[in-house]
């Protein structure tokens, strides 16, 4: 085992002839991160996530996974390392056991045991025996992930891997990725989806036309977000006067029974003391707007797209 | 090593899990028997060949005048449909990457790819010849034959040519199989390599038949599938044998050697 951060990328640069799909990425994942890659589609995750496994090659700058370097260590860079990018792919003619066993002679050997294990872990088992030609879409990110774990990997870098999933299967998806980040794996997981990866990492880098326009602890940046709230009150014009007189809370307005109002998190609270001091009753607090989202769009520049926002409206 | 043989032995179940590997071999094992129920059926042969008028002697003849026939495009496309397809199609599968993310270095998955090729077109030609001396020793009989320098071979002798000559024949077709692989991993699209392949075989073909090629005739690729002649002269030719030999280990050579280039330092992107 070496000490050196899981991933470490420094000025990742990757050019297609004019176009610039990544313009320049510096990343850095800890030891034991769940490591959200946020950002629209088209703005360079499943390039820079590419450049990582040494699937292709940096126009300018590196990566170093483990303190090894995909270019220069071919694939023993990818020691501990497993993952897919832009969703797995398996021989749609071969079985997904046998699948399984391919991949596993692509690698040091491994008992079959440990190949039933990893079915298991994912609930495939009893589709095993079947082409991965027929599987759904779900089946097969699951399969991705089988695959990914016979190689009992330390970090996991998985592209995407609750796209095109329906809400149970992102549930799954969320609660196995859950269990294998409390089992002490790095998991680096990109997605177009703030709130689909909201509820599991504890750090985040978010790209937008190619750069980084935020890395640091997911917390932070929930903390710099100002969400807008409503208040329902029995005082409605008191509450109003406290609220204008709060320092971090804006845009107040009266809509019927309640006020709204913008403010972050820290504000709230400290608006909420007031209102209880001032003896003005509150009945209910709710955000408004997942303005997180409205964050994230605003970092990336980015107009999400329709059925983004229809993801977003589930 | 051991690395090594178990990507091979993947690569032969990947192929003996597809059709089309099924169509190149069944295709292979097919036209012998073809051409032995039409010769069965009309009483005319292929005077014109050489050998051709031996045709209904011995069934040993069989596969050696198939070899003739098949050599212009029937091998050529039955070796480029599994050659041109085998990197195109795991790149357009995206299957390419799925297994580069492993522990194997790319050199070795190419290894495997290029010995799986030459595995599938070592046993196109092979079946040929045993479906071909079956087939024909059921309609003609397995007995001795005239050679081309026009003296008896025995049976025995001759089955022992017949396979001497396909080892022969399948030098050249390995070449075409190289570049079928080249253009497998360059173009990354399975029809148009398979296509460019036939083309590469057929032009290959033509340069030997223009007037004014009579310099570099002997140099071509086409020209080597007839090298296995000097094998059915008594005594043997060697000239041709040995020219056959270092000629398509050149072309062997050459295409694999710029395929494997490419495969070692090629982005591998989805489609």
């Amino acid at each position: 085992m070496s000490d050196a951060e899981p991933v470490v990328a420094r000025g990742l640069v990757k050019r297609y002839g004019d176009i610039v799909a990544v313009a320049g990425v510096d990343l850095t994942v800890e030891a034991g991160d769940v490591f959200g890659y946020l950002g629209p589609n088209g703005a360079g995750k499943t390039t820079s996530l590419r450049m990582m496994l040494g699937l292709i090659r940096p126009t300018e700058g590196r990566v170093e996974l483990f303190g090894r370097d995909p270019l220069v260590d071919g694939a023993k860079a990818l020691d501990g390392v497993a993952g897919f990018v832009e969703g797995p792919r398996f021989y749609p003619y071969l079985s997904g056991r046998r699948n399984l066993r391919l991949l596993a002679d692509y690698d040091e050997p491994v008992s079959r045991s440990r190949i039933e294990a990893v079915l298991e872990l994912v609930e495939l088992r009893d589709r095993a025996k079947d082409r991965v030609g027929g599987y759904s879409h779900g089946m097969r990110q699951r399969l991705g992930i089988a695959a990914a774990l016979l190689r009992q990997p330390r970090l996991l870098l998985l592209d995407e891997p609750a796209t095109g999933l329906d809400p149970a299967g992102m549930r799954d998806m969320r609660d196995l990725i859950r269990r294998l980040a409390g089992e002490g794996l790095t998991i680096v997981l990109s997605s177009h989806l703030l709130y689909e990866v909201e509820e599991v990492c504890n750090r985040v880098a978010i790209i937008g036309k190619g750069s980084i326009v935020y890395a640091g602890p997911l917390g932070e940046l929930m903390a710099t977000a100002t969400s807008e709230y409503r208040l329902v009150t029995r005082d409605v014009e008191r509450a109003r006067a406290i609220a204008l007189n709060q320092r971090g809370v804006a845009d107040v307005v009266v809509a019927g029974d309640a006020i709204r109002f913008a403010a972050d998190e820290d504000a709230v609270a400290t608006l909420t003391v007031a209102l209880g001091q001032a003896r003005v009753p509150i009945m209910q607090l709710v955000t408004e707007t997942a303005s997180l989202e409205d964050l994230f769009l605003t970092l990336t520049g980015g107009e999400s797209s329709d059925a983004d926002r229809a993801a977003v409206a589930l | 090593m051991i690395g090594a043989a178990r990507i091979y032995r993947w690569e032969i179940a990947k192929l003996l899990a597809q059709k089309r590997t099924y169509l190149g071999l069944g295709a292979a094992m097919i036209v012998p028997v073809i051409f032995v129920v039409v010769l069965q059926l009309q009483s005319g042969g292929p005077n014109d060949v050489p050998l051709g008028r031996y045709i209904r002697d011995s069934g040993i003849v069989t596969p050696l005048v198939v070899l003739l026939f098949m050599s212009i495009w029937g091998f050529p496309l039955i070796t480029a449909l599994v050659a041109g397809d085998i990197v195109a199609s795991e790149t357009h599968n995206g299957t390419l990457k799925t297994i580069l993310t492993r522990s194997r270095e790319r050199g070795q998955v190419f290894a495997g790819k290029a010995m799986a090729t030459l595995t599938y077109t070592f046993a196109i030609v092979v079946l040929m010849g045993v479906v071909g001396v079956v087939a024909g020793s059921a309609a003609f009989g397995f007995h001795s034959f005239t050679s081309l320098s026009g003296t008896p071979v025995s049976a025995g002798r001759g089955l022992g040519l017949m396979f001497a000559s396909l080892l022969v024949y399948v030098l050249p077709l390995a070449g075409i199989a190289a570049f079928g692989l080249l253009l497998s991993t360059v173009t990354r699209n399975s029809a148009a390599s398979v296509v460019g392949t036939l083309m590469f075989a057929l032009f290959m073909q033509l340069l030997g038949v223009l007037p004014g090629t009579q310099a570099i005739r002997p140099y071509l690729l086409g020209t080597q599938f007839d090298a296995w002649h000097g094998f059915l002269r008594t005594p043997a030719d060697w000239t041709p044998v040995i020219r056959a030999i270092w000629l398509s280990a050149l072309y062997i050579v050459l295409p694999t050697i710029a395929a494997y280039l490419v495969f070692l330092r090629r982005d591998v992107a989805g489609e």
